[in-house]
């Protein structure tokens, strides 16, 4: 089994900044009704950028165990 | 439930936070929390001061044991209790307006001692939880609630201030540089001796409003564009450096911290 990272989002958290969407290097993220929702998750290659700057910890990227 | 990072740092059941949305203190203390862990201290042997102001609800947040105390005391709250438990890691939390102004003469003093103290200033150069006033860090010629016409005050340099009054550890960084911030944080809480980090918030309610620099977003490329590295410095024209962000280490220096020197007096002058 290996580690794997996945993108998880609260987006009740989220106050809609757009800091996340502006700096993702891979245009994964949008706001929607000025919240935070992952548009493209293919795209995602868990930089973990967002994590780091969301000055709200409304998104963050998890470890688990391959499923 | 948040990430493992805050769930382990932070008081979960107070967040989230009542910053405003885009304001870099959530980015900042997310990162102190990260250097914090980095260095391997220990919940119990690790206590954060505050002051008042934005910067001062921090201590609400972090799941250590936290004092909220008053304008621009924090630094002697903490002088306190580093000079009662020696052991304890002590950083202070502060903001500009709490560190340069009211605090102004507690900091040079603790600078001037070298007690081993820690402190982040989160500097967005306004007083935002009062209403946008100007701060000792507002450049010349922004606005502010109190300078509808421009401020005509010189600002402060408070990595300068602090290591022109004696701290033996002074930088400097960004939220943008958030990565370099938490590096920096964690050597300025390893360094034995009084360090000061600034770390430069950004403001959009206040301080980005009052001044047309366009929403959290902007003003984070703002300090991107505009942040020159420390070493850098020296090879550059005067006028390419002014108004930008100089960030980076500027003095890492030995010198005998102020607990100790105060233990070998006891040890020296009490009975045997």
């Amino acid at each position: 089994m290996s580690r794997v990272k996945k993108l998880r989002i609260d987006a009740s958290w989220c106050k809609g900044c757009g800091i996340c969407v502006a700096f993702c290097p891979r245009n994964v993220l949008k706001l929607e009704n000025d919240r935070i929702t992952v548009a493209d998750e293919e795209n995602c290659i868990k930089c973990g950028l967002c994590e780091l700057r969301c000055p709200d910890y409304a998104i963050w990227l998890e470890e688990s165990e391959d499923e | 439930m948040p990430s493992k990072l805050i769930e382990r740092e932070m008081r979960i059941a107070n967040l989230p936070h009542i910053w405003c949305p885009g304001c870099s203190h959530g980015t900042i203390m997310r990162g102190l929390a990260q250097a914090i862990e980095n260095c391997g201290l220990k919940r119990e042997d690790t206590i954060i001061v505050s002051g008042i102001g934005c910067s001062g609800r921090a201590v609400g947040y972090m799941d250590f044991d936290t004092i909220h105390t008053t304008h621009g005391r924090a630094l002697a709250f903490a002088t306190g209790i580093k000079m009662a438990e020696p052991r304890l890691h002590v950083i202070v939390l502060t903001g500009d307006g709490d560190i340069s102004a009211i605090g102004g003469n507690h900091l040079i003093h603790a600078c001037r001692r070298n007690i081993d103290i820690t402190c982040i200033v989160l500097n967005n150069n306004i007083y935002g939880m009062t209403g946008g006033q100007y701060s000792p860090t507002t450049p010349t010629g922004d606005y502010a609630t109190t300078a509808p016409y421009g401020n005509i005050d010189r600002d402060f340099d408070i990595p300068l201030l602090a290591r022109a009054a004696g701290a033996t550890f002074s930088a400097r960084a960004t939220a943008y540089g958030v990565n370099e911030a938490i590096s920096i944080m964690e050597k300025a809480i390893r360094h034995k001796g009084f360090s000061l980090v600034e770390v430069v918030s950004v403001c959009p309610s206040y301080y980005g409003r009052k001044n047309r620099k366009g929403d959290a977003v902007r003003m984070l490329q703002w300090q991107k564009e505009n942040s020159v590295p420390y070493a850098a410095v020296g090879k550059m024209n005067e006028e390419d450096i002014k108004g930008k962000i100089i960030t980076g280490i500027f003095n890492d220096d030995d010198f005998p911290e102020y607990t100790e020197e105060y233990q070998k007096i006891i040890d020296r002058v009490r009975v045997k």
